[in-house]
């Protein structure tokens, strides 16, 4: 545990489902350095693409007692990976250094095992490249000394207008995401596997202004 | 999960032609060098549907050409391991062929069970896909494997070795109705699954009542594609009846009302490896995976 583990905290009581951190990273991972990260027929019928992070959205309760929740869904970096002990070449992997869990384009043989290993269906093949794709935390920004240093985060937690993404070390104690785990009673999606995922989720609760 | 005629086709080919050595070396201890003219038309039987099988694996990868790159993950991955165990079990039956050393054909024998190992733990390791996770799939892989391989060596004894297709085509009764009914015991298991995973554990809300509204797209994905079959229930019902009757109880017909004509076994290995074929796509169809649970709405 005394290793850094990056991971995001994704306060569900804050996201209002704009697609912001969607579409921020979409871009910054279709281009440059981590891209392409194609599309097919964008623009035309039956539009698909391969994307790291997607926002969906429940209804909870029954009318007219709902309560509608947006649901950012990205990969978890789990801390007991299942899709990577799988991969038959080793394209998959978990970093030592930081706990992200990444794949090597270039080692990846599209087989999809990991795809199939992964229960939250974090990984999505890129149907032109061929190879098994996920989120990687921007670890080609968040490194990066040539940006400013409030700028070294993943570009979704830039772009989130409500502040509803937060990014930091959960091992350590002090970070911002442990704290906010820690205060707000962060958890892990499906549990019921012992991945222990490093994302956490923020549950909603009242905020209180109407009194 | 969506079917894969790639992997459909490897599972089904590799499982024959491991149960055709297997049966032709048991024929080779029992009978010696009567049988040796059997025991090498075998074995290039089972080579060439071993051959056909990685053949087929090829096209489920996206870069066939960087195939060589899974031989190295054999301490993790059970993909890796079958990597490693098909070329050399197809080495080993190949090297039984020419030379008819007993010693090569035991070594080719353990490489077999392995290899049955490998391909069902592929499958059967991943824990939260609760219909694969569980000895069922590998007593199914190895059962149905070998049935289907005995099967096809009573045609091939009635050309080469005439005097032992009936007890083969017995041994292949007998091996074909515990396959069977294993693997209708399999089915039963499965039907009394619960889902361990649900919405709430997947959003993490504990409500009795959620509805997914939105999936983040309009289009399809990865996700949607991959994972469903998007076949209505009925087909699945007519593939799981269908491989039911053709798996064994047709052929197992043929094999002993048949007449112990050539073309009689020939059709019944035929129709019982159609079986199989339709097996294996249930076999996938029937997985529920939970990723699922996240694409339960288009709009």
């Amino acid at each position: 545990m005394t290793t850094k583990q990056l991971a995001l905290v994704i306060d569900l009581n804050v996201c209002v489902g704009c697609h912001a951190c969607v579409t921020s990273c979409k871009e910054w991972n279709n281009a440059g350095e981590a891209g392409p990260l194609t599309d097919q027929n964008p623009y035309g019928k039956d539009p698909s693409g391969a994307f790291f992070n997607r926002v969906q959205t429940f209804e909870v309760g029954e009318f007219p007692e709902t309560e509608t929740v947006h649901f950012p869904k990205s990969c978890l970096h789990c801390e007991d990976p299942p899709c990577v002990p799988v991969c038959p070449t080793g394209a998959s992997y978990k970093r030592a250094e930081d706990g992200i869990v990444l794949v090597d384009y270039d080692k990846c043989i599209g087989c999809k095992y990991c795809a199939w290993a992964c229960p939250y269906g974090a990984r999505e093949m890129d149907q032109q490249e061929k190879v098994m794709t996920k989120c990687t935390l921007c670890v080609d920004r968040i490194y990066d000394e040539l940006l400013p240093p409030q700028d070294r985060q993943p570009a979704c937690v830039m772009a989130c207008p409500t502040n509803a993404r937060l990014f930091g070390d959960v091992h350590d104690p002090e970070s911002v995401v442990s704290k906010a785990i820690r205060e707000a009673g962060g958890y892990a999606l499906m549990p019921e596997w012992q991945t222990r995922p490093a994302n956490h989720y923020l549950p909603r609760r009242k905020t209180g202004c109407s009194e | 999960m969506r079917p894969a005629w790639s992997v459909i086709l490897l599972t089904t080919l590799i499982g024959a032609g491991q149960g055709l050595f297997l049966a032709v070396f048991c024929v080779d201890l029992l009978q010696g060098n009567a049988a040796r003219e059997m025991v090498v038309a075998s074995c290039w039987v089972s080579l060439a549907l071993l051959a056909a099988g990685l053949v087929a694996s090829f096209f489920h990868l996206g870069h066939p050409e960087r195939a060589w790159r899974t031989a190295s993950q054999w301490r993790t991955s059970w993909l890796s391991r079958e990597v490693l165990v098909l070329p050399a079990f197809m080495g080993s039956v190949f090297l039984y062929g020419i030379s008819g050393s007993l010693l090569i054909g035991a070594i080719a024998a353990v490489l077999c069970l392995l290899l049955f190992v490998c391909t069902a733990m592929i499958y059967a390791c991943l824990k939260f896909l609760q219909e694969w996770h569980s000895p069922f799939t590998l007593a199914n892989y190895f059962l149905l494997g070998t049935a289907s391989g005995l099967t096809l060596s009573v045609p091939l004894a009635v050309v080469s070795y005439p005097q032992f297709a009936g007890p083969l085509s017995l041994a292949a009764f007998g091996l074909g109705a515990v396959a069977w009914l294993v693997r209708c015991a399999s089915l039963l298991r499965n039907r009394r699954l619960r889902p361990k995973s649900t919405l709430a554990t997947a959003i993490g809300i504990d409500h009795p009542r959620i509805v997914q509204k939105a999936q983040g797209f309009m289009g399809g994905s990865f996700n949607t594609r991959e994972f469903f079959h998007g076949r209505p229930d009925r087909v699945v019902r007519a593939v799981r009846w269908a491989f039911l009757i053709l798996a064994f109880p047709l052929p197992a017909w043929l094999l002993g009302w048949g007449g112990g004509s050539l073309q009689a076994y020939a059709a019944a290995f035929a129709l019982q490896f159609a079986g199989l074929l339709a097996e294996r796509w249930y076999f996938f169809a029937e997985a529920r995976h939970p990723q699922n649970l996240y694409y339960q709405s288009m709009a």
